[in-house]
Protein backbone atom coordinates (compact mmCIF):
# COMPACT_ATOMS: atom_id res chain seq x y z
CA UNK A 1 0.00 0.00 0.00
CA UNK A 2 1.23 3.59 -0.63
CA UNK A 3 1.78 5.41 2.51
CA UNK A 4 -0.11 8.58 2.28
CA UNK A 5 1.50 11.59 3.02
CA UNK A 6 -2.19 13.66 4.76
CA UNK A 7 -1.65 11.13 7.36
CA UNK A 8 -2.34 11.39 10.66
CA UNK A 9 0.18 10.19 13.43
CA UNK A 10 -0.70 6.50 12.95
CA UNK A 11 -1.60 5.62 16.23
CA UNK A 12 -3.91 8.50 15.86
CA UNK A 13 -8.07 7.17 16.22
CA UNK A 14 -9.81 5.16 13.26
CA UNK A 15 -12.48 7.96 14.11
CA UNK A 16 -12.58 11.68 15.27
CA UNK A 17 -15.45 13.72 15.13
CA UNK A 18 -14.27 17.63 15.43
CA UNK A 19 -16.46 19.93 16.97
CA UNK A 20 -19.14 18.39 14.26
CA UNK A 21 -22.44 20.31 13.67
CA UNK A 22 -25.45 19.52 11.70
CA UNK A 23 -29.19 20.54 11.74
CA UNK A 24 -32.20 19.93 10.04
CA UNK A 25 -33.84 23.54 9.38
CA UNK A 26 -34.35 24.45 12.78
CA UNK A 27 -33.14 21.19 14.61
CA UNK A 28 -30.20 21.01 15.94
CA UNK A 29 -29.06 17.31 16.04
CA UNK A 30 -25.76 17.25 15.97
CA UNK A 31 -24.30 20.21 18.07
CA UNK A 32 -20.27 20.26 18.51
CA UNK A 33 -20.03 16.43 18.87
CA UNK A 34 -16.43 15.04 19.34
CA UNK A 35 -16.19 12.18 19.52
CA UNK A 36 -12.87 9.52 19.17
CA UNK A 37 -13.38 5.78 18.08
CA UNK A 38 -10.11 3.55 18.50
CA UNK A 39 -8.90 1.00 15.72
CA UNK A 40 -10.30 -2.65 16.47
CA UNK A 41 -12.74 -0.88 18.74
CA UNK A 42 -16.49 -1.53 19.36
CA UNK A 43 -18.25 1.54 20.44
CA UNK A 44 -22.49 1.34 20.66
CA UNK A 45 -24.06 4.52 21.06
CA UNK A 46 -27.35 4.98 23.10
CA UNK A 47 -29.79 7.44 23.47
CA UNK A 48 -33.20 8.62 23.40
CA UNK A 49 -34.81 8.87 19.90
CA UNK A 50 -33.51 12.71 18.30
CA UNK A 51 -30.60 12.55 20.24
CA UNK A 52 -27.96 12.19 16.65
CA UNK A 53 -26.99 8.27 16.75
CA UNK A 54 -28.32 7.75 13.66
CA UNK A 55 -27.29 11.05 12.02
CA UNK A 56 -23.92 10.30 13.59
CA UNK A 57 -23.70 7.06 11.22
CA UNK A 58 -25.10 8.79 8.29
CA UNK A 59 -22.80 11.32 8.26
CA UNK A 60 -20.01 8.89 8.71
CA UNK A 61 -21.27 6.81 5.70
CA UNK A 62 -21.30 10.14 4.08
CA UNK A 63 -25.40 9.83 3.28
CA UNK A 64 -25.53 13.46 5.59
CA UNK A 65 -23.50 16.29 5.32
CA UNK A 66 -22.52 18.24 8.10
CA UNK A 67 -22.80 21.85 8.79
CA UNK A 68 -19.53 22.10 10.22
CA UNK A 69 -16.95 20.88 11.78
CA UNK A 70 -13.97 17.67 10.42
CA UNK A 71 -14.54 14.34 10.95
CA UNK A 72 -11.16 12.04 10.37
CA UNK A 73 -11.51 8.61 9.11
CA UNK A 74 -8.35 6.66 9.16
CA UNK A 75 -6.35 9.49 9.88
CA UNK A 76 -7.83 11.30 6.62
CA UNK A 77 -10.27 14.22 6.66
CA UNK A 78 -14.12 12.63 5.11
CA UNK A 79 -15.88 15.49 3.92
CA UNK A 80 -12.81 17.36 3.41
CA UNK A 81 -9.53 17.30 0.72
CA UNK A 82 -6.43 18.74 1.94
CA UNK A 83 -5.63 21.25 -0.62
CA UNK A 84 -2.09 23.29 -0.10
CA UNK A 85 -2.66 22.70 3.84
CA UNK A 86 -6.01 24.18 3.36
CA UNK A 87 -9.31 21.86 4.33
CA UNK A 88 -11.56 22.10 1.30
CA UNK A 89 -15.58 20.65 0.47
CA UNK A 90 -14.38 17.11 -0.78
CA UNK A 91 -15.67 16.01 -4.19
CA UNK A 92 -16.97 12.78 -5.56
CA UNK A 93 -13.61 11.23 -6.24
CA UNK A 94 -12.34 11.77 -2.20
CA UNK A 95 -16.10 10.96 -1.05
CA UNK A 96 -15.24 7.63 -3.06
CA UNK A 97 -11.81 6.72 -1.87
CA UNK A 98 -13.05 7.18 1.54
CA UNK A 99 -16.40 5.38 1.47
CA UNK A 100 -14.27 2.32 0.43
CA UNK A 101 -13.11 2.54 4.64
CA UNK A 102 -16.70 2.06 5.30
CA UNK A 103 -19.46 -0.23 5.73
CA UNK A 104 -23.40 0.03 6.72
CA UNK A 105 -25.91 -1.97 7.98
CA UNK A 106 -29.33 -0.36 7.82
CA UNK A 107 -31.95 -0.88 9.68
CA UNK A 108 -34.61 -1.93 7.23
CA UNK A 109 -32.05 -4.30 5.43
CA UNK A 110 -31.86 -2.43 1.72
CA UNK A 111 -31.48 -5.32 -0.22
CA UNK A 112 -31.73 -5.27 -3.67
CA UNK A 113 -35.11 -6.58 -4.71
CA UNK A 114 -34.38 -7.36 -8.03
CA UNK A 115 -30.81 -8.98 -7.47
CA UNK A 116 -30.78 -13.08 -6.06
CA UNK A 117 -29.28 -13.10 -2.80
CA UNK A 118 -25.29 -14.12 -3.79
CA UNK A 119 -25.49 -11.47 -6.11
CA UNK A 120 -26.65 -9.09 -3.51
CA UNK A 121 -23.32 -10.32 -1.93
CA UNK A 122 -20.93 -10.37 -5.41
CA UNK A 123 -22.69 -7.34 -7.08
CA UNK A 124 -20.23 -4.45 -5.37
CA UNK A 125 -16.82 -6.75 -4.98
CA UNK A 126 -16.88 -7.80 -8.34
CA UNK A 127 -18.11 -3.70 -9.88
CA UNK A 128 -16.53 -1.97 -7.64
CA UNK A 129 -13.31 -3.96 -6.46
CA UNK A 130 -12.92 -5.53 -9.41
CA UNK A 131 -12.81 -8.95 -7.65
CA UNK A 132 -12.78 -11.78 -10.02
CA UNK A 133 -16.75 -13.31 -9.98
CA UNK A 134 -15.55 -17.29 -9.09
CA UNK A 135 -13.71 -15.23 -6.19
CA UNK A 136 -16.34 -13.37 -4.88
CA UNK A 137 -18.79 -15.62 -5.36
CA UNK A 138 -16.26 -18.00 -3.10
CA UNK A 139 -16.05 -15.26 -0.30
CA UNK A 140 -19.71 -14.48 -0.22
CA UNK A 141 -20.21 -18.33 -0.30
CA UNK A 142 -18.41 -18.07 3.13
CA UNK A 143 -20.09 -14.96 4.48
CA UNK A 144 -23.70 -16.31 3.74
CA UNK A 145 -22.31 -19.86 5.46
CA UNK A 146 -20.88 -17.52 8.49
CA UNK A 147 -24.96 -16.18 8.87
CA UNK A 148 -26.42 -19.25 8.23
CA UNK A 149 -27.61 -18.19 4.89
CA UNK A 150 -25.63 -20.72 2.74
CA UNK A 151 -28.85 -22.64 1.12
CA UNK A 152 -30.44 -19.15 0.76
CA UNK A 153 -28.45 -17.52 -2.14
CA UNK A 154 -30.26 -18.72 -4.92
CA UNK A 155 -33.48 -16.86 -3.13
CA UNK A 156 -34.73 -13.34 -3.74
CA UNK A 157 -35.18 -11.45 -0.65
CA UNK A 158 -38.41 -10.85 -0.47
CA UNK A 159 -38.20 -15.05 -0.06
CA UNK A 160 -36.43 -14.30 3.19
CA UNK A 161 -38.19 -13.47 6.76
CA UNK A 162 -36.59 -10.12 7.92
CA UNK A 163 -34.56 -11.59 9.95
CA UNK A 164 -33.06 -13.55 7.21
CA UNK A 165 -32.71 -10.46 5.36
CA UNK A 166 -30.65 -8.32 8.09
CA UNK A 167 -28.19 -11.31 8.18
CA UNK A 168 -27.68 -11.17 4.25
CA UNK A 169 -26.96 -7.48 4.34
CA UNK A 170 -24.29 -7.61 7.11
CA UNK A 171 -22.66 -10.03 4.99
CA UNK A 172 -23.27 -7.79 1.80
CA UNK A 173 -21.09 -5.53 4.05
CA UNK A 174 -18.56 -7.57 5.00
CA UNK A 175 -17.86 -8.48 1.45
CA UNK A 176 -16.74 -5.06 0.79
CA UNK A 177 -13.91 -5.73 3.43
CA UNK A 178 -14.64 -2.21 5.52
CA UNK A 179 -11.96 -1.04 7.81
CA UNK A 180 -14.96 0.29 9.69
CA UNK A 181 -18.62 -0.92 10.30
CA UNK A 182 -21.89 1.26 11.24
CA UNK A 183 -24.71 -0.74 12.63
CA UNK A 184 -28.60 1.48 12.18
CA UNK A 185 -30.52 -0.13 15.00
CA UNK A 186 -29.96 -3.20 12.97
CA UNK A 187 -32.69 -5.20 14.68
CA UNK A 188 -35.33 -2.71 15.20
CA UNK A 189 -37.88 -3.40 12.62
CA UNK A 190 -37.36 -6.90 13.27
CA UNK A 191 -40.19 -9.28 15.10
CA UNK A 192 -39.07 -9.95 18.69
CA UNK A 193 -38.08 -13.41 17.31
CA UNK A 194 -36.09 -12.34 14.91
CA UNK A 195 -33.89 -10.19 16.93
CA UNK A 196 -31.90 -13.45 18.52
CA UNK A 197 -30.33 -14.73 15.14
CA UNK A 198 -28.66 -11.70 14.05
CA UNK A 199 -27.38 -10.40 17.62
CA UNK A 200 -26.08 -13.47 17.04
CA UNK A 201 -24.52 -13.01 14.03
CA UNK A 202 -23.40 -9.67 15.36
CA UNK A 203 -21.73 -11.53 18.57
CA UNK A 204 -20.12 -13.70 16.59
CA UNK A 205 -18.82 -10.64 14.28
CA UNK A 206 -17.33 -9.23 17.15
CA UNK A 207 -16.11 -12.36 18.58
CA UNK A 208 -14.16 -12.83 15.50
CA UNK A 209 -12.75 -10.00 13.66
CA UNK A 210 -10.66 -6.94 14.48
CA UNK A 211 -12.83 -4.25 12.88
CA UNK A 212 -13.84 -1.22 14.51
CA UNK A 213 -17.64 -1.11 14.73
CA UNK A 214 -20.11 1.99 15.85
CA UNK A 215 -23.51 0.01 16.50
CA UNK A 216 -26.22 2.28 17.32
CA UNK A 217 -28.78 0.05 19.19
CA UNK A 218 -31.42 -0.44 21.67
CA UNK A 219 -30.97 -3.62 22.64
CA UNK A 220 -28.93 -2.39 26.02
CA UNK A 221 -27.86 -6.64 26.97
CA UNK A 222 -26.35 -6.95 23.73
CA UNK A 223 -24.47 -3.34 23.55
CA UNK A 224 -22.96 -4.44 27.44
CA UNK A 225 -21.69 -7.60 26.13
CA UNK A 226 -20.02 -6.98 22.50
CA UNK A 227 -18.73 -3.50 23.50
CA UNK A 228 -15.74 -1.64 24.97
CA UNK A 229 -17.39 1.08 25.58
CA UNK A 230 -20.79 2.97 25.81
CA UNK A 231 -21.33 6.36 24.66
CA UNK A 232 -24.25 8.15 25.70
CA UNK A 233 -25.71 10.99 23.60
CA UNK A 234 -27.74 13.68 24.71
CA UNK A 235 -29.45 17.03 22.42
CA UNK A 236 -26.35 16.03 20.10
CA UNK A 237 -23.31 15.64 21.75
CA UNK A 238 -21.82 13.13 24.05
CA UNK A 239 -22.97 13.20 27.89
CA UNK A 240 -21.09 10.56 28.82
CA UNK A 241 -19.44 7.57 27.70
CA UNK A 242 -17.05 4.72 29.18
CA UNK A 243 -16.97 0.79 29.83
CA UNK A 244 -20.25 -0.81 29.80
CA UNK A 245 -19.74 -1.90 33.65
CA UNK A 246 -19.72 1.47 34.73
CA UNK A 247 -22.68 2.97 32.16
CA UNK A 248 -25.25 0.36 32.73
CA UNK A 249 -24.45 0.11 36.48
CA UNK A 250 -22.91 3.15 37.73
CA UNK A 251 -23.62 6.14 35.57
CA UNK A 252 -22.35 9.74 36.35
CA UNK A 253 -24.84 11.68 34.84
CA UNK A 254 -28.72 11.77 35.95
CA UNK A 255 -29.84 11.55 32.53
CA UNK A 256 -27.99 8.89 31.38
CA UNK A 257 -29.49 6.89 34.42
CA UNK A 258 -33.17 8.39 33.30
CA UNK A 259 -32.29 7.31 29.78
CA UNK A 260 -31.24 3.91 31.19
CA UNK A 261 -33.76 3.66 33.58
CA UNK A 262 -36.80 4.00 30.99
CA UNK A 263 -35.36 1.60 28.43
CA UNK A 264 -34.33 -0.95 31.25
CA UNK A 265 -37.81 -1.01 32.41
CA UNK A 266 -39.69 -3.38 30.22
CA UNK B 1 -57.18 -14.03 -56.30
CA UNK B 2 -60.47 -13.96 -54.55
CA UNK B 3 -61.54 -10.44 -52.86
CA UNK B 4 -60.90 -9.31 -50.70
CA UNK B 5 -57.28 -11.23 -50.61
CA UNK B 6 -56.94 -9.50 -54.31
CA UNK B 7 -56.07 -6.22 -51.97
CA UNK B 8 -53.18 -8.03 -49.69
CA UNK B 9 -50.03 -7.55 -51.73
CA UNK B 10 -50.42 -4.09 -52.20
CA UNK B 11 -51.38 -3.96 -48.90
CA UNK B 12 -48.06 -5.73 -47.73
CA UNK B 13 -46.66 -3.61 -49.68
CA UNK B 14 -47.39 -1.03 -47.19
CA UNK B 15 -46.77 -3.39 -44.00
CA UNK B 16 -43.55 -3.73 -44.22
CA UNK B 17 -42.81 0.02 -44.19
CA UNK B 18 -44.71 0.17 -41.37
CA UNK B 19 -43.43 -2.76 -39.35
CA UNK B 20 -39.85 -0.73 -40.05
CA UNK B 21 -41.05 1.97 -39.20
CA UNK B 22 -42.52 1.05 -36.25
CA UNK B 23 -39.40 -0.91 -35.38
CA UNK B 24 -37.18 1.95 -35.42
CA UNK B 25 -39.20 4.73 -33.99
CA UNK B 26 -39.57 2.51 -31.06
CA UNK B 27 -36.14 1.62 -30.88
CA UNK B 28 -35.15 5.47 -31.16
CA UNK B 29 -38.12 6.13 -28.84
CA UNK B 30 -36.85 4.05 -25.86
CA UNK B 31 -33.43 5.42 -26.11
CA UNK B 32 -34.51 8.42 -26.27
CA UNK B 33 -36.85 8.01 -23.00
CA UNK B 34 -34.53 6.56 -20.93
CA UNK B 35 -31.52 9.13 -21.30
CA UNK B 36 -34.06 11.64 -21.20
CA UNK B 37 -35.85 10.36 -18.19
CA UNK B 38 -32.44 10.02 -16.46
CA UNK B 39 -30.84 13.11 -17.56
CA UNK B 40 -34.16 15.04 -16.45
CA UNK B 41 -33.36 13.70 -12.59
CA UNK B 42 -30.30 15.53 -13.29
CA UNK B 43 -29.62 17.68 -10.19
CA UNK B 44 -27.92 19.89 -12.82
CA UNK B 45 -30.36 22.85 -13.61
CA UNK B 46 -28.91 22.93 -17.20
CA UNK B 47 -29.36 19.24 -18.04
CA UNK B 48 -33.03 18.22 -16.63
CA UNK B 49 -33.96 22.42 -17.93
CA UNK B 50 -33.06 21.49 -21.48
CA UNK B 51 -34.34 18.16 -21.27
CA UNK B 52 -37.51 19.79 -19.77
CA UNK B 53 -38.04 22.15 -22.97
CA UNK B 54 -37.52 18.77 -25.04
CA UNK B 55 -40.21 17.28 -23.85
CA UNK B 56 -42.80 19.84 -22.82
CA UNK B 57 -41.99 20.97 -26.53
CA UNK B 58 -42.90 17.62 -28.35
CA UNK B 59 -45.55 16.44 -25.86
CA UNK B 60 -47.56 20.47 -26.84
CA UNK B 61 -47.31 20.21 -30.22
CA UNK B 62 -48.62 17.53 -32.54
CA UNK B 63 -46.80 14.94 -34.01
CA UNK B 64 -47.93 15.50 -37.63
CA UNK B 65 -46.72 18.62 -37.25
CA UNK B 66 -43.52 18.28 -35.78
CA UNK B 67 -43.56 15.44 -38.88
CA UNK B 68 -43.92 18.80 -41.02
CA UNK B 69 -41.03 20.54 -39.58
CA UNK B 70 -38.91 17.79 -39.75
CA UNK B 71 -39.85 16.68 -43.39
CA UNK B 72 -41.15 20.10 -44.80
CA UNK B 73 -38.87 22.75 -42.76
CA UNK B 74 -35.56 21.54 -42.10
CA UNK B 75 -34.45 21.29 -45.93
CA UNK B 76 -34.96 25.16 -46.07
CA UNK B 77 -31.71 27.23 -44.75
CA UNK B 78 -30.79 27.96 -42.71
CA UNK B 79 -31.58 24.31 -41.63
CA UNK B 80 -30.41 22.87 -44.67
CA UNK B 81 -30.85 19.54 -43.47
CA UNK B 82 -32.52 16.87 -45.76
CA UNK B 83 -34.09 13.55 -44.29
CA UNK B 84 -35.66 10.57 -46.40
CA UNK B 85 -39.18 10.67 -46.10
CA UNK B 86 -38.37 7.40 -43.58
CA UNK B 87 -36.09 8.92 -41.38
CA UNK B 88 -38.24 11.96 -41.02
CA UNK B 89 -40.37 9.49 -39.99
CA UNK B 90 -38.41 7.81 -37.70
CA UNK B 91 -37.65 10.88 -35.61
CA UNK B 92 -40.57 12.80 -35.60
CA UNK B 93 -42.31 9.53 -34.17
CA UNK B 94 -39.14 8.98 -32.01
CA UNK B 95 -38.85 12.10 -30.23
CA UNK B 96 -42.39 12.14 -29.61
CA UNK B 97 -43.11 9.11 -27.88
CA UNK B 98 -39.69 9.52 -26.09
CA UNK B 99 -40.50 12.65 -24.90
CA UNK B 100 -43.75 10.67 -23.42
CA UNK B 101 -41.87 8.12 -22.40
CA UNK B 102 -39.24 9.78 -20.90
CA UNK B 103 -42.05 11.21 -18.43
CA UNK B 104 -42.95 7.39 -17.74
CA UNK B 105 -38.99 6.69 -17.22
CA UNK B 106 -38.78 10.10 -14.73
CA UNK B 107 -41.59 8.69 -12.59
CA UNK B 108 -40.36 5.09 -12.37
CA UNK B 109 -36.74 6.81 -11.20
CA UNK B 110 -38.38 8.53 -8.62
CA UNK B 111 -40.65 6.15 -7.31
CA UNK B 112 -37.10 4.30 -6.20
CA UNK B 113 -36.84 4.34 -2.40
CA UNK B 114 -33.74 6.47 -1.43
CA UNK B 115 -32.97 3.47 0.71
CA UNK B 116 -32.33 2.10 -2.31
CA UNK B 117 -29.88 4.19 -3.39
CA UNK B 118 -28.19 5.12 0.11
CA UNK B 119 -27.24 1.23 0.14
CA UNK B 120 -25.93 1.84 -3.28
CA UNK B 121 -23.66 4.25 -1.91
CA UNK B 122 -22.65 2.43 1.22
CA UNK B 123 -21.41 -0.06 -0.93
CA UNK B 124 -19.24 2.75 -2.88
CA UNK B 125 -21.17 2.11 -6.13
CA UNK B 126 -20.62 5.16 -8.81
CA UNK B 127 -23.83 7.26 -9.21
CA UNK B 128 -23.27 5.60 -12.83
CA UNK B 129 -23.47 2.11 -11.24
CA UNK B 130 -26.42 3.00 -9.19
CA UNK B 131 -28.40 4.20 -12.46
CA UNK B 132 -27.59 1.09 -14.23
CA UNK B 133 -27.46 -1.49 -11.58
CA UNK B 134 -29.86 -0.64 -8.68
CA UNK B 135 -32.36 2.18 -9.46
CA UNK B 136 -33.00 1.50 -13.83
CA UNK B 137 -33.43 -2.67 -13.33
CA UNK B 138 -36.13 -1.66 -10.59
CA UNK B 139 -37.59 1.18 -12.60
CA UNK B 140 -38.10 -1.22 -15.77
CA UNK B 141 -40.58 -2.59 -13.93
CA UNK B 142 -42.89 -0.03 -13.63
CA UNK B 143 -41.60 1.39 -16.99
CA UNK B 144 -42.73 -1.43 -19.04
CA UNK B 145 -46.54 -1.80 -18.97
CA UNK B 146 -46.77 1.99 -20.05
CA UNK B 147 -44.28 1.80 -22.43
CA UNK B 148 -45.95 -0.94 -23.79
CA UNK B 149 -49.30 1.20 -24.35
CA UNK B 150 -46.40 3.95 -25.78
CA UNK B 151 -45.47 1.74 -28.33
CA UNK B 152 -49.14 0.54 -29.60
CA UNK B 153 -49.78 4.12 -29.65
CA UNK B 154 -46.20 4.75 -32.01
CA UNK B 155 -48.06 2.18 -34.18
CA UNK B 156 -50.82 3.79 -34.91
CA UNK B 157 -49.34 7.10 -35.34
CA UNK B 158 -47.31 5.70 -38.15
CA UNK B 159 -50.26 6.37 -40.27
CA UNK B 160 -49.26 9.71 -40.31
CA UNK B 161 -46.54 9.38 -42.55
CA UNK B 162 -48.81 8.70 -45.39
CA UNK B 163 -48.66 12.65 -45.20
CA UNK B 164 -45.05 12.78 -46.00
CA UNK B 165 -45.18 10.80 -48.98
CA UNK B 166 -44.03 7.40 -47.25
CA UNK B 167 -45.95 4.61 -48.69
CA UNK B 168 -47.11 2.79 -45.49
CA UNK B 169 -49.90 1.32 -45.02
CA UNK B 170 -52.46 3.52 -44.90
CA UNK B 171 -50.46 5.31 -47.86
CA UNK B 172 -51.10 2.16 -49.90
CA UNK B 173 -54.97 1.28 -48.84
CA UNK B 174 -55.77 5.43 -49.95
CA UNK B 175 -54.15 4.46 -53.35
CA UNK B 176 -56.39 1.46 -53.23
CA UNK B 177 -59.33 3.08 -52.54
CA UNK B 178 -59.08 5.80 -55.31
CA UNK B 179 -57.83 2.84 -58.17
CA UNK B 180 -60.19 -0.05 -56.99
CA UNK B 181 -63.01 1.92 -55.14
CA UNK B 182 -64.39 -1.20 -52.92
CA UNK B 183 -64.12 1.73 -49.60
CA UNK B 184 -65.76 -0.65 -47.37
CA UNK B 185 -63.96 -3.59 -48.05
CA UNK B 186 -60.18 -1.69 -47.94
CA UNK B 187 -60.69 0.17 -44.56
CA UNK B 188 -61.98 -3.35 -42.82
CA UNK B 189 -58.85 -5.02 -44.19
CA UNK B 190 -57.05 -1.94 -42.89
CA UNK B 191 -58.31 -2.15 -39.72
CA UNK B 192 -57.60 -5.78 -39.62
CA UNK B 193 -54.06 -5.85 -40.08
CA UNK B 194 -53.23 -2.46 -37.18
CA UNK B 195 -55.23 -4.73 -34.88
CA UNK B 196 -53.25 -7.58 -35.72
CA UNK B 197 -49.94 -5.70 -35.62
CA UNK B 198 -50.91 -4.47 -32.31
CA UNK B 199 -52.22 -7.00 -30.21
CA UNK B 200 -49.04 -8.90 -30.11
CA UNK B 201 -47.69 -6.19 -28.69
CA UNK B 202 -50.48 -6.17 -26.19
CA UNK B 203 -49.55 -9.86 -25.33
CA UNK B 204 -45.71 -9.08 -25.74
CA UNK B 205 -46.19 -6.81 -22.64
CA UNK B 206 -48.29 -8.79 -20.23
CA UNK B 207 -45.88 -11.78 -21.04
CA UNK B 208 -42.35 -9.84 -20.10
CA UNK B 209 -44.31 -8.49 -16.54
CA UNK B 210 -45.36 -11.85 -15.67
CA UNK B 211 -41.95 -12.85 -16.77
CA UNK B 212 -40.69 -10.64 -13.37
CA UNK B 213 -39.73 -13.36 -10.56
CA UNK B 214 -38.92 -10.69 -7.83
CA UNK B 215 -41.59 -9.13 -5.90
Amino acid sequence: MVQDNDRQDASGPMIRFQKVKKSFGDVHVLRELDLDVATAERISIIGASGSGKTTLLRILMTLEEPNSGVIYVDGEPLWHKKVNGELVEADEKHLRKMRGKIGMVFQQFNLFPHMKVLRNVTEAPIHVLGTPRDKAEARAKELLDMVGLADKMDNYPSQLSGGQQQRVAIARALAMQPKVMLFDEITAALDPELVGEVLGVMRQLAHETQMTMLIVTHEMGFARDVSHRIVFLHEGQVLEEGPPEKIFTNPDHPRTREFLSRVLEH
Amino acid sequence: MLPPFDLLPTLVRGLRVTIGLTLAASTLALIVAVIAGVARTSKNPLISGIVGFYVELFRGTSVLVQMFWIFFVLPIPPFNISLSPFLAGVIALGLNVGAYGSEVVRGAIQAISRSQIEAGIALNFTPTQRMTRIILPQAMVRILPPFGNLLIELLKSTALVSLITLSDLTFQALTLRQTVGRTTEVFAVLLIMYFLLAYPLTLGVRWVEGRRVWA
